[in-house]
């Protein structure tokens, strides 16, 4: 993309990622939220019963894969609200403003520092899950998780565009929020909306393809990338300043 | 014939655990030892030497060679690196610390503060020119010497910004040059939010180098007036010209990056470092070479030494010093200063109100916004007085002069019997009023040449004169003068 300068979305990345180093609570949150949420799939997958017959066994597998996508989904909500209101609540909002930094690569850094390190610890929670699996399960529910293909690749492939979903839906509302605590509690709630489809995928309302998880995830790209655009459409200075709307 | 030189040590302290004593090394010999917070002088023969400094076996410095010239003082300031953010247990940090980083444990660095050059002469630092004209040399050690006409900071005077301090006291500076380019022209600009205007009409202009005051009460449209110029918030109506460039949405991003604002409050972030926050703005700015900034930066503001230091651990006014180098960063062409000095104690403030008169001195175009009136008296070349419209502009000599006729403040022993009588039969004297009980404000053309008539006539009177002179108007009295107007207007 031509306008933005990837020096300033390295610099808003960088000193993101520093910050959020600097603050114990957001370290040890990012530790312990994906370890909680590893619990039920691996309770899930060690207490399947393996003398059901393959088609069966691998029905009760789907739920807990795909559990695991709420790793992605809610870790950043809160992270993503507070890229705007706390700037604004700690007073470091202005300052910036008053550089050249354009609102897209604002926006686009603060998504990245956001992204980053939620896909680091979905994917390491990914991999350390497949791994117990393939090393601890009972073989017969370990060679059926390893055949429930469309769930394992909606699995990767849809675990950055709900993370992106959801960081940018906390970035909207932190642009508009009066305050921290509130952008975070809406954030939170608006990062589920595709979880249904999900949850509709992992109760039998929709069968889980190859094309299905391509479709969804083509969707889900397409509604984040237009999210991102109209974010940066609401990023408007005189607002974010003021409170009030330029006229 | 050579003179002996001294090498100057100062520990920087922060915890106290670090209250073991440090050995100072010179050229492999252990020379004395350091505590924290002190400072040791240590004599040497003129030539290359070496320096390091060891808290244990394991822990120490790098070795620092430097030059040591006859009879200059060379300083180092030494500390502690500042502990990892991830590393939780300092015995640990100790650990790896001392089987990895043995030789990076104590930064050791050239201090500015302590450098003297005994060929600096004093008509040097008082050349107005050279002050604004030199630029500092990096010896071969790596210790930046003074370049000529640059005065360093006199031992015992911290707090006071080194790079800047040869502006104190402060010396009168020549008006910029009326035919100087503007760098900033408003005309007419007006902004309003709904039906409240903040600013209305409002025209002026700032030449190059110009220190250019902007006062006005609470409420009269000063900051918004700021974020307005540094396209933050769209005009409503008018139109400017920032830094050579139109005033418009499109050029948001080339205005930026042309000039510098400071708000009121220097919006840091508090878990990163001094460094760390200029190195973040540097990379918004897209500077090249930003660490030379960044340390040119502080070092303007006298806070090379604390580069390393958490935000959240500065005092208020060093939180400011931090504001103002941010501001420096980027060379700017014009630098917004919002009420620079706004919750600072008196120290803290003296300390901006130096640091801002030592840009003045190196003349950088400074648009101050203030309701300070001192403030504005000592460092503007001209002020603007805003009260939502434009009420004057001009330098503050010329506006007293404006809004107050030339008079003499005269003094008697007791209350004259018949003053009306009396200053009538002077003719120097235009009228005259009673400001209270034996003080008399005089108007007269020229105050020097009426105050010997004025004395003699009074004398002659058999009036007992206690004082005669010049009746002195501050730029508080002519803020208060129009902004009083103002209020009296509003009345029903």
């Amino acid at each position: 993309m031509k306008w933005l300068d990837t020096n300033r979305v390295r610099a808003v990345v960088r000193k993101e990622l520093r910050d959020y180093r600097r603050k114990r609570a957001i370290v040890v949150t990012m530790a312990v939220l994906p370890i909680l949420f590893l619990i039920e799939p691996v309770v899930a997958i060690f207490v399947a019963p393996s003398t059901l017959s393959g088609g069966s066994l691998g029905k009760n597998l789907v739920l807990p894969i795909l559990y695991l996508l709420l790793i992605p989904t809610v870790m950043p909500s809160t992270l993503a609200a507070y890229t705007v209101a706390g700037e604004r609540e700690q007073g470091t909002l202005e300052p910036l403003l008053t550089t050249p930094i354009r609102q897209e690569e604002f926006i686009v850094g603060k998504a990245a520092a956001v992204l980053i390190p939620t896909m680091v610890a979905s994917y390491v929670v990914f991999g350390l899950f497949l791994a117990a699996v393939a090393l601890f399960a009972h073989p017969v529910v370990a060679t059926a998780f390893f055949h429930q293909g469309p769930v394992l690749l909606a699995l990767f492939l849809l675990a950055p565009l709900l993370s992106t979903w959801a960081i940018v839906v906390g970035m909207a509302i932190s642009v508009r929020a009066s305050e921290v605590r509130v952008a975070q509690q809406l954030a939170t709630l608006a990062s589920f909306p595709p979880v249904v489809v999900i949850l509709l995928l992992a109760v039998g309302v929709l069968h889980p393809t190859f094309a299905l998880a391509l479709e969804f995830a083509a969707v889900l790209l397409v509604i984040d990338l237009v999210a991102l655009r109209l974010i940066s459409g609401m990023f408007d200075r005189e607002r974010l300043v003021t409170g009030a709307k330029a006229v | 014939m050579t003179t002996t030189a001294t090498v100057r040590v100062t520990r920087a302290g922060r915890g106290r655990s670090e209250g073991r004593p440090w050995e100072v090394v010179l050229d492999g010999t252990v020379v004395d030892s350091l505590g924290n917070g002190e400072v040791i002088d240590l004599p040497v023969e003129p030539g290359k030497h070496a320096l390091r400094v060891r808290a244990g076996k394991n822990l120490a410095s790098p070795e620092r060679p430097f030059e040591a010239g006859d009879g200059r003082t060379v300083g180092f300031s030494c500390r502690s690196r500042p502990q990892h953010p991830f590393i939780v247990q300092r015995s640990v940090f100790l650990l790896i610390a001392s089987l990895f980083t043995h030789q990076s444990w104590i930064a050791l660095t050239p201090d500015e503060d302590n450098v003297t050059d005994p060929s600096l002469t004093d008509s040097s630092l008082t050349d107005p020119s050279a002050a604004s004209g030199g630029t500092a040399g990096t010896d071969t050690a790596g210790v930046t010497a003074p370049a000529p006409g640059v005065a360093t900071a006199a031992p015992g005077t911290l707090g006071t910004p080194a790079s800047l301090r040869s502006s104190l006291p402060r010396r009168p500076r020549p008006p910029p040059d009326p035919g100087a380019e503007p760098v900033l022209t408003v005309n007419s600009l007006t902004k309003r939010f709904g039906r409240r205007t903040a600013f209305s009409e409002v025209s002026f202009e700032v030449l190059r180098g110009e220190v250019f005051g902007f006062l006005g009460p609470n409420g009269a449209g000063k900051t918004t007036t700021v974020r307005t110029l540094g396209t933050l918030i769209a005009p409503t109506s008018g139109s400017a010209t920032v830094a050579g460039i139109p005033l418009t949405p499109e050029n948001g991003v080339e205005i930026r990056q042309r000039v510098s604002i400071m708000p009121e409050a220097p919006g840091l972030y508090l878990r990163l470092t001094v460094a760390e926050n200029l190195e973040y703005f540097a990379g918004l700015y897209g500077l090249h070479h930003p660490q030379t900034r960044i340390t040119d930066a502080l070092d303007a503001v006298n806070l090379g030494d604390r580069a390393g230091d958490l935000c959240g651990g500065l005092s208020k006014g060093l939180r400011q010093r931090v504001g103002l180098a941010r501001t420096l960063l980027s060379d700017p062409t014009i630098m917004f200063l919002d009420e620079p000095t706004s919750g600072l104690d008196p120290v803290a403030a003296r300390e901006v109100h130096d640091l801002v008169d030592g840009l003045r001195q190196r003349g950088v175009t400074i648009f101050l916004t203030t309701h300070r009136l001192d403030e504005a008296e000592k460092l503007c070349d001209r002020v603007a007085i805003l009260n939502t419209t434009l009420r004057t502009i001009g330098r503050p000599a010329d506006l007293r002069a404006q809004l107050f006729k030339s008079a003499l403040i005269v003094e008697t022993l007791k209350p004259l019997v018949d003053p009306d009588a009396l200053f009538a039969s002077l003719p120097v004297v235009e009228s005259w009023r009673d400001v209270h009980d034996g003080t008399y404000e005089v108007v007269v053309a020229d105050p020097r040449l009426a105050a010997p008539e004025v004395t003699r006539g009074l004398v002659g009177a058999g009036a007992d004169v206690v004082s005669i002179g010049e009746a002195q108007h501050s730029l508080e009295d002519v803020y208060l003068e129009l902004v009083n107007e103002d209020v009296e207007a509003q009345r029903p």
